[in-house]
């Protein structure tokens, strides 16, 4: 196969860059549909012909985050006059505000098995990686294949003997015991990455840092993570993605105590009819912390640190 | 500073074996050259002074010491490597510092120290700077200068400038040397250049397949190669060799090669069977009048001298001669040798057997 050495022409240039805008606006058209879906009344959310154009709410925002009755007369007298504006968009419906609901709770759950399983997956992902890139390990190759060969199946395959492993260890409905599962599953991924970025470090950097008085661990932590910090944040954003939206094993393993926002947000519509807006907007908080998380990393993904300070 | 002292040192990679069984001493505040080709065990050897490597047996001294066992970051030394080894993510400052944090030094002697270093390698306007944009030479002096900060027992240098440009090499190499007088320090430095190693270094170890092949300071070693390899690997054009059959007795004075007789130093054992005459290039001239005859074959012009190159009845020989003297190819023309330069070989073992002229420099090697 052969490249052309010359500059595309501005045609083509411009044929490419209708290419991608026209790609990214069909893979988030759904995701503008449920952020939209989010501001809309109830009836506008399953209006038929779909409305684009439409008054917004925050009504789907307050059902997410309160429980509410249908009030009566008697009940609307006993309240008084609603003193705030939430209170004044469940009245203007019908209903008096009975309590918060779950999902502020639901979604800490998600917030510290999420970013708990990564920071867990993170530690014993490089250490590990390390030791099998600098070290002679015993039938390494066999141990790196056997790690790889627990994502052979779909992980859920092994639901019924983790159901029943837990449930001996008192881990069921537990976060610690998320934790682990999901660190289990990830430790893997993130190991085979990891590896590979760490191949990547000249093994002089921590020599040098032997040679100046610093013991292996420090060489490790002072030099080497320093300059993995890209293939750590990417390896990280992939285990925090997965450890976020994970939906088989959270409707399983956990229900009252540690229960992720994943399978919380389908139960929000069963409450009062077809509760569209409540659950777009749940959906939508729910996808701001990864969100904001890969902003805050995109700067070590895209920077090559290490570039030019070893000739090769 | 400290005396280095190697003995009995070996290492085995699996089955693989790089060093075996290597002695020798490095006197204090000698700049000492490792030399030889590549996969010769000279890097194993120098990183298992360091520390980088544990030797499978025998024992490494510096400073009286044994350090053997114990890991680089107890044995107080220095190392300059071939890619330099910059931390990427600190500013040369950082870098020259880096050592002193590790020993606990206080900030203010720390900047001072800093300063006083870069002062002398002449990178003071570079403190600053990230190491990643830096030249060739100046990544060189700010590894330099991140040895010499902490004033080690010793230097240890992986062919520290193998990654330069030809044309600075030769720079830089001077000013290591002048660095290495200035600070007095035990300097141990791997190089496969030899050309480097006798310009620079106050002794030579030349090593090949992991073993030592001689010891010395350079002229000895050029003068009076223990063995037929180092005889080859230094000098350029190296060393002739004429194989012939035949017996040197004891105490003999000349050799006979074909028509042939030539004087040679006292050998001082007697052997036959396969022999090797070792001739230097600078130490074979044209000699009309010679018995020993060989045809021209080719004649590289260097400027002051050329290199002829001619056939003989045992094979090719160089001369390096006056590049004033006319020499025509396919012309046949008598060959002679300086006398007291010679050196004759066992073909098979490929030692230099013992004269007169070389016994000393053999025996302390």
């Amino acid at each position: 196969m052969s490249f052309s050495a010359t500059e595309p022409s501005i045609r083509t240039k411009w044929f490419a860059g209708l290419l991608v805008i026209g790609y990214a606006i069909v893979t988030l058209i759904p995701l503008l549909w449920i952020i939209a879906t989010g501001f809309k009344s109830p009836a506008d959310s399953i209006a038929y012909p779909p409305v684009v154009v439409f008054e917004p709410t925050l009504e789907g925002y307050v059902n997410l985050f309160t429980d509410r009755t249908r009030a009566t007369e008697q009940m609307l007298d006993d309240a008084g006059p609603p003193t705030t504006w939430y209170e004044q968009i469940a009245r203007d419906r019908g209903t008096v505000i009975s309590g918060p609901s779950r999902y502020g709770e639901r979604f800490l759950n998600s917030v510290i098995i999420g970013f708990g399983s990564t920071a867990l997956c993170m530690i014993l992902g490089t250490m590990a990686a390390y030791a099998f890139s600098r070290f002679k390990v015993p039938l390494k190759d066999d141990l790196l294949f056997f790690i790889l060969s627990t994502r052979m199946m779909p992980p859920i395959a092994v639901a019924i003997p983790i159901f029943l492993m837990f449930r001996n260890l008192g881990l069921n409905d537990t976060h610690l015991g998320m934790i682990l599962l999901y660190t289990a599953v990830n430790l893997s991924l993130s190991v085979w990455l990891l590896k590979g970025f760490i191949d990547e470090i000249p093994v002089e950097y921590e020599e040098a840092a032997l040679i100046d008085g610093y013991t292996r661990f420090q060489a490790f932590y002072k030099v080497v993570l320093p300059q993995a910090a890209t293939g750590i944040a990417s390896t990280a954003i992939f285990c925090l993605i997965f450890a976020w939206n994970e939906y088989a094993f959270a409707v399983l393993l956990t229900s009252g105590n540690a229960q992720t926002a994943p399978p919380f947000i389908p139960t929000i519509i069963g409450v009062s009819g077809k509760d569209w807006p409540a659950v777009a907007a749940g959906a939508t908080i729910f996808l701001v912390p990864v969100m904001v998380f890969t902003i805050l990393l995109r700067k070590h993904l895209l920077r090559g640190i290490t570039f030019g300070a070893v000739r090769k | 500073m400290a005396q280095i002292r190697i003995e009995n040192v070996r290492k085995d990679f699996g089955s693989f074996n790089a060093v075996k069984s290597s002695s020798f001493t490095i006197e204090d505040g000698e700049f000492f050259m490792l030399l030889g080709p590549s996969g010769c065990g000279k890097t194993t050897t120098l990183r298992m002074m360091a520390g980088l490597e544990l030797p499978t047996s025998g024992e490494i001294y510096i400073d009286g010491q044994e350090v053997g066992q114990k890991p680089a970051s107890q044995r107080d030394i220095a190392f300059v490597f071939q890619m330099f080894a910059l931390y990427p993510h600190m500013n040369v400052r950082k870098n020259i510092s880096y050592p002193l944090y590790s020993q606990g030094m206080a900030k203010a002697d720390v900047t001072r120290k800093v300063s006083e270093v870069a002062e002398i390698l002449g990178i003071t306007e570079i403190l600053d700077r990230p190491v990643g944009g830096l030249s060739g030479g100046d990544r060189q002096r700010v590894a330099l200068g991140r040895a010499i900060v902490r004033d080690p027992k010793a230097f240890f240098m992986d062919e520290p400038l193998g990654a330069l440009d030809a044309e600075f090499r030769e720079h830089m190499s001077a000013e290591l040397r002048a660095l290495h007088d200035r600070m007095g320090a035990t300097t141990v430095y791997v190089t496969h250049d030899q050309l480097e190693a006798m310009q620079m270094g106050d002794k030579i170890v030349v090593m090949n397949h992991g073993v030592v092949e001689q010891f010395g300071i350079p002229q000895q070693i050029y003068d009076w190669p223990a063995t037929k390899f180092v005889a080859e690997f230094i000098g350029s054009p190296p060393m002739n060799f004429l194989e012939f059959n035949g017996t040197v007795g004891k105490g003999a004075e000349t050799i006979e090669l074909g028509d042939a007789s030539f004087a040679i130093p006292r050998q001082l054992d007697g052997v036959s069977g396969a022999l090797t005459l070792g001739v230097r290039p600078e130490h074979a001239h044209l000699n009309d009048a010679s018995a020993y005859r060989g045809e021209v074959v080719a004649a590289e012009y260097l400027g002051t001298t050329q290199i002829v190159t001619l056939r003989t009845e045992h094979g090719r020989v160089k001369a390096r001669i006056p590049s004033h003297v006319k020499v025509r190819e396919g012309e046949r023309t008598g060959l002679d040798f300086d006398a007291r330069t010679l050196t004759l070989f066992d073909a098979t073992s490929g030692r230099a057997l013992r004269s007169d002229a070389n016994q000393e420099v053999l025996n302390h090697g």
